[in-house]
């Protein structure tokens, strides 16, 4: 098993299944010649040359739309939209058509269509480079959504995602390119529908996903160690479908539930997980359900002022001691 | 044209006028529900240029005044007609409606709601082509109105730079809904508006058949040989509103009798009878005969085809094995 950092796991999975497909391709801002902002795609430009790694003009409607009208015709595009927040701008394509292609033909035209964004709050970007749009994205019927917290799933959905016929947008994290982690050496599949088990326990489940899988994951361990709270930690991982089975089970088992998000709360994951919860399980919650997530303003650039807007393991922690009234 | 191919085209435009006129009548009935989008006046068009394409090859999409297109693409007319009955017998399975008509098994691509959604879908219909090395060609039927879009020039943009087999043909009947088209474009000829774009473009008459097949035929011939986009204009009129909620107060009786004048029908079957190719007697008898088929056959099968079964509504949502795993 080699270790990858999260920017070679996509990497690996692009190159994988376009030499594996010659309709599979890739487009998108400087993802050619440049070799991508988050070198994901690099070096594959002089491998499968321009028709295959398309440096696109900033038009992100329109070439989302021109993947889209690929994929209606059986090839396997992946498009890299440069920051989550460009990606209002292709919001048309995506709703209006790939989400909803296969639906109103009477399931007679399918969408296999990638969309690969980098989302999330990175470092003093301010509030037009700070998005999260993953509300939005698990929104909207037909569409599949996932978020890899780690450079084994940042592969290994990238590799679903271009073999699954339904369009799929994958959001990936601006702060996570270089993190590293375990991948396997044979070709490797991450369900695009299911919980993981990032670590099991008894006494909470905390539901995470995408960065905030590594908060919770500090969080269970200083959980453990100063309070004796053995907590559970959930990667949600597919936002849509969400896996109602997989959430209640870990509830079944812990009676308690803590959501952290890195988006704003006013809707969103955590309040469709609490939804979730007490449609499947109400009966089995010891405490009210508690959510952790960003406040509701738009991310400033202040570094102090930017933290105190994003939550981190910290709050976490802070949230469960008093949930157990510690 | 020989004469046996002269009166096809004279019957297949009647029968795109009788068939839209039931369409109304249904409409009123309630058997048509939601916006209906009628073709009366434009019928030259759809039928004109689609004449000189290679149908059930070329890919071929358009909005939603979509019922010919449909038709001259190969759809069968009770395969229509059920869908806009709302029928698990229609070409989307009840699924689309009047503006969302699919029929990939002869290419035709559908119908979008969304004006100026079918730009860059057409376009990427064309990248695959390019892709697969084919010799077909995308063609896309859109409005004056819709190159107000952002995707209209972004897809012009794009097609140009990628050497992109598209044909866009642009129906001009002076209108987007009851907005005159000076009163929303400051270049009303729209065939001029992609100049800049280096992208050869030509406009003609829409209304004389035998007019928009000469230039569709070299516009078709030069798209597929020279292996890049081109762009028609059509000058055309709907001699109805714009859908069946639409009372058309914003244009004058004066122009609309003056282009009732210029019917395409009225004047191909004028040269057709001038010519000896038709007497009057035929395309009386050739009208009733259209207009039995279209009540006998076509709308008596939409009537008694069953509706989608209810147990089936979140069907087509995702593909079947939509969640990949390896
Ligand atoms: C994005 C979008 N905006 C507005 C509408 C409402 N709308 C439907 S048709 C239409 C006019 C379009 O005019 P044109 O492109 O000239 O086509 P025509 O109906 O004349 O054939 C408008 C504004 C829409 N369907 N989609
Ligand atoms: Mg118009």
């Amino acid at each position: 098993m080699a270790e990858l950092m999260y920017w070679q796991g996509i990497l690996r999975a692009h190159d994988e299944e376009m030499a594996r497909d010659p309709l599979v391709f890739a487009m998108g801002e400087d993802i050619g010649v440049a070799g991508g902002t988050y070198k994901a795609t690099s070096g594959l430009f002089a491998k499968y040359g321009e028709q295959r790694v398309i440096d696109t003009p900033i038009s992100e409607n329109s070439y989302t739309g021109i993947g889209v009208g690929a994929a209606m015709l059986g090839a396997r595009p992946i498009v890299e939209i440069m920051s989550v927040n460009f990606a209002w701008l292709a919001m048309d394509q995506l709703m209006n058509n790939a989400a909803k292609i296969h639906y109103m033909s009477g399931g007679r035209i399918r969408c296999p269509f990638v969309m690969r964004v980098p989302g999330g709050t990175a470092h003093q970007l301010g509030a037009q480079h700070s998005a999260r749009m993953e509300k939005v994205f698990m929104g909207i019927s037909g569409l599949r959504v996932v978020t890899p917290a780690t450079p084994r799933d940042a592969y290994g959905l990238l590799k679903s995602a271009v073999r699954s016929d339904d369009p799929v947008v994958i959001i990936e994290h601006e702060s996570m390119y270089n993190l590293k982690g375990e991948v396997p050496d044979e070709e490797f599949f991450t369900p695009l529908e299911g919980v993981e088990i990032m670590r099991p326990g008894k006494d909470i489940s905390i539901f995470a996903y995408n960065i905030s899988v590594h908060w919770a994951l500090d969080a269970a361990q200083k959980l453990a160690s100063e309070y004796g709270i053995d907590a559970e930690v959930i990667d949600l991982r597919a936002l849509k479908p969400l896996d109602r089975a997989g959430i209640a089970a870990s509830v079944r088992k812990t009676h308690r539930a803590l959501i952290v998000e890195e988006d704003e709360a006013p809707v969103g994951v955590g309040s469709e997980v609490i939804a979730i919860i007490n449609e499947e399980c109400f009966f089995d919650l010891d405490a009210a359900p508690v959510r952790v997530h960003a406040l509701d303003v738009p991310i400033p650039y202040n570094h102090r002022l930017e933290k105190a807007a994003i939550p981190n393991a910290g709050d976490v922690v802070a949230a469960v001691k008093k949930m157990f009234g510690r | 044209m020989d004469a046996t191919d002269q009166k096809r085209l004279l019957r297949e435009m009647l029968f795109a006028r009788r068939f839209e006129e039931r369409c109304a009548e249904a409409y009123h009935e309630r058997q048509i529900g939601g916006f209906l989008h009628l073709y009366p006046g434009q019928e030259a068009c759809a039928i004109g240029v689609l004449e000189k394409a290679q149908t059930g090859s070329d890919y071929v999409v358009t909005g939603y005044r979509d019922h010919i297109h449909a038709l001259k693409s190969g759809m069968d007319p009770k395969a229509l007609m059920a869908e806009l009955f709302g029928k698990e017998a229609g070409c989307s399975k009840g699924r689309g409606g009047s503006m969302h008509l699919f029929d990939p098994d002869v290419h035709f691509m559908g119908g979008y709601a969304l004006v100026g959604g079918p730009f860059p879908l057409a376009a990427g219909f064309a990248k695959v082509i390019q892709l697969r090395g084919g010799q077909e060609i995308s063609i896309c039927f859109l409005g004056d109105g819709a190159n107000n879009q952002g995707t209209f020039h972004e897809t012009m943009n794009m097609a140009s730079l990628w050497k992109l087999p598209v044909l866009f043909i642009c129906e001009n009947n002076l209108y987007g809904i009851g907005t005159a088209i000076e009163r929303a474009t400051v270049e009303i000829n729209q065939y001029k508006r992609v100049a800049p774009y280096g992208i050869e473009a030509a406009q003609c008459d829409g209304q004389d058949i035998d007019i928009v097949m000469s230039h569709a035929e070299k516009a078709v011939n030069y798209v597929r040989e020279q292996r890049k986009p081109y762009f028609l204009e059509l000058m055309t009129y709907r001699l109805r509103g714009h859908s069946m909620s639409d009372s058309g107060a914003y244009r004058s009786k004066e122009e609309v009798e003056e282009w009732a004048q210029r019917d395409p029908i009225g004047i191909y079957k004028r040269r057709l009878v001038e010519a000896g190719v038709v007497t009057e007697e035929e395309f009386h008898a050739m009208d009733k005969a259209i207009q039995d088929e279209i009540e006998n056959e076509v709308v008596r099968y939409a009537m008694e085809c069953p509706e989608p079964r209810v147990e089936d509504v979140a069907r087509y949502v995702y593909t079947e094995g939509g969640n990949h795993h390896g």
